[in-house]
């Protein structure tokens, strides 16, 4: 689904944020992408939705090379990916319902479409009951199991989360991470930035781990924190 | 492996038939499976959603799109309000048009006979419509009735008048007006001739000058309100700011992120327009009293006339482009600037 082919890049400043990385996650999969703040983590989730070009080195998502996309084509793409975020990036000015309809009506879905997709997502996350009101009246949690909804709404085969347990308690965090589970199981490539050390501890996942740049680890968990 | 549009279930998908046709549905219906009419409909719908959407925010809002509004319709009210009343003064001076006239004095030793002979023969040539004789006699009396110095004229031993002819033309455009003067001056028997016509032009020059003042306040202003537009959507387009990163990471196009915006922009141009044109019809009915008044005095039959039927259209129309124009620039400026960011 996702494929790192040598990508290097560098900023305009003369940081190298990323550096020769190389890895390939396929449909279905869950895999954590760790290292310290300024390790790269965000670059290279910046590099999957386009929001920055590699200076060297090849991105292929759903086997297409973005290289050879045109900004025209960048929507498009982040149509096929699902963005979790830590603040969630709701938006306060309208209801659970519309925030996650959000991306269906960009896509262009028909308003009949619209609602049954719409309750599916929220159904899958547990707020069926919450459609109506105000994301902002709900706790953490629950408007980062919004923000799932939105990203999963319109099943896109990638789904992207940077720390999506950041603010939340350990209970919490395994509610979402059991959600990022089940769409791995039918075969969406799931791939989570996370300092949470204790969350990767808990779970036998494919890690990826960056340091100043480069890819220094790229097994399941065991192999390189131990537990 | 390159840019083309492989297979979508080329990966392996360890699921049932039926998931991964649910995947390779899902992952079609943003691209190229979605058909046409889809994407046709779901385009017309987001324009009629945004339209709405501009509308609500604008009475959501209200007190700050009343000011933006206002200061649209006073920019356009003032040159729409200015162009009505220079058509009425067109319209009025071509009425006293029809009153321009030379006047041809003849000599002095000419009989009233070979006077009125002259006039009959003048009114078959080219550009004159018809002509008056006003006989030395005549031209006595009427100066007599009209001028006050009766007494006076009583007193010299002659009358001093000449034999008048007067020439209407069918025709006012100056040149033709000169060339019938020349003409009629070098005729048999004439002396003198005076062409009325010199204020008639002043005025014309005059009309033509407040056209030129009209149209460059219609252009300053107009430019006004364009960068108005584009100040008031900026505002818009910053505090809509985290909508617009949301928007653009779930995939939306830089038309869908755009379409809202333009709508607002052509709401505040088109409001304003038909404020502009209730402000003009207020004033011209607070005016049209006093106007007529005035008119009466002048001895003209017009009176004040308010907006062409059109005008109420076009007016709110032409501020509407306007106000697209504004909110056009203000996206093109500002709206590359909002990135998403994580």
């Amino acid at each position: 689904m996702i494929q790192f082919d040598r990508v290097s890049k560098r900023y305009p400043n003369g940081k190298d944020a990323l550096s020769k990385v190389s890895f390939t996650l396929p449909a279905g999969q869950l895999t954590f992408l760790t290292g310290h703040s300024g390790a790269g983590k965000s670059t290279l989730l910046k590099l999957i939705m386009m929001l920055e070009r590699p200076t060297q080195g090849q991105v292929l998502i759903d086997n297409q090379n973005l290289n050879g996309f045109g900004n025209r084509q960048i929507p498009l793409l982040r149509r096929k990916i699902g963005m979790v975020h830590q603040n969630h990036q709701l938006l306060f000015d309208r209801t659970v319902f519309d925030n996650v309809a959000l991306p269906l009506i960009i896509a262009g879905y028909a308003r009949s479409d619209i609602g049954k997709r719409v309750r599916a997502a929220l159904d899958k996350v547990g707020l069926l009951d919450k459609e109506k009101l105000n994301p902002i009246m709900l706790s953490g949690g629950e408007q980062q199991r919004v923000g799932i909804a939105r990203a999963v709404v319109n099943k896109p085969p990638l789904l992207l989360a940077d720390e999506p347990t950041g603010n939340l308690d350990p209970a919490l965090s395994e509610e979402i991470m059991d959600l990022f589970k089940d769409f791995a199981r039918v075969g969406v490539a799931v791939l989570i930035a996370t300092h949470d050390l204790s969350l990767i501890a808990r779970y036998n996942h494919r890690l990826l781990t960056l340091r100043e740049g480069r890819l220094v680890h790229d097994g399941d968990e065991g192999g390189h924190h131990g537990s | 492996m390159a840019a083309n549009k492989g297979p979508r279930n080329a990966t392996p998908i360890k699921a049932s038939r039926q998931k991964q046709e649910r995947v390779r549905r899902v992952a079609g219906a943003h691209s190229a499976r979605t058909s046409l009419q889809d994407r046709f409909r779901s385009w017309r719908q987001h324009h009629q959603d945004s339209f709405k959407d501009a509308l609500q925010r604008l009475n959501a809002a209200r007190t700050s799109s009343a000011m933006t509004i206002l200061v649209i319709a006073i920019a356009l009210a003032l040159p729409a309000g200015l162009a009505v009343l220079l058509d009425n003064a067109r319209a009025i001076t071509r009425g006293w048009d029809g009153n321009a006239h030379l006047s041809v004095f003849m000599e002095m030793n000419i009989s009233e006979q070979r006077q009125r002979d002259l006039a009959r023969g003048w009114q078959g040539l080219d550009n004159i419509s018809r002509t008056e004789v006003i006989t030395r006699e005549q031209a006595l009396a009427e100066f007599k009735a009209l001028s006050g110095f009766g007494d006076v004229l009583e007193a010299l031993p002659d009358n001093p008048l000449p034999p008048l002819i007067v020439v209407y033309p069918d025709e006012t455009d100056p040149v033709t007006l000169r060339a019938l003067e020349n003409r009629l001056a070098e005729a048999d028997g004439v002396d003198l001739v005076q062409l009325d016509v010199e204020w008639v032009r002043r005025l014309h020059a005059l009309i033509e000058l407040g056209e030129r003042l009209i149209s460059a306040l219609t252009l300053a202003l107009a430019a006004a309100v364009v960068l108005v537009v584009v100040n008031t959507i900026r505002l818009a387009i910053e505090s809509r700011r985290e909508e617009i990163v949301v928007v653009k990471i779930v995939g939306g196009t830089d038309g869908f992120v755009r379409r809202p915006f333009l709508y607002s922009g052509f709401c505040f141009g088109f409001a304003g327009g038909a404020t502009a044109v209730i402000l003009v019809q207020v004033a011209l009915w607070w005016l049209g009293g006093p106007i007529d008044e005035l008119l009466a005095l002048y001895n003209s039959e017009e009176s004040l006339t308010s907006m062409a039927a059109s005008s109420l259209i076009i007016l709110p129309v032409f501020s509407g482009i306007l106000g697209l124009l504004g909110a056009w620039l203000a996206v093109g400026r500002h709206l590359g600037d909002i990135e998403p960011n994580f």
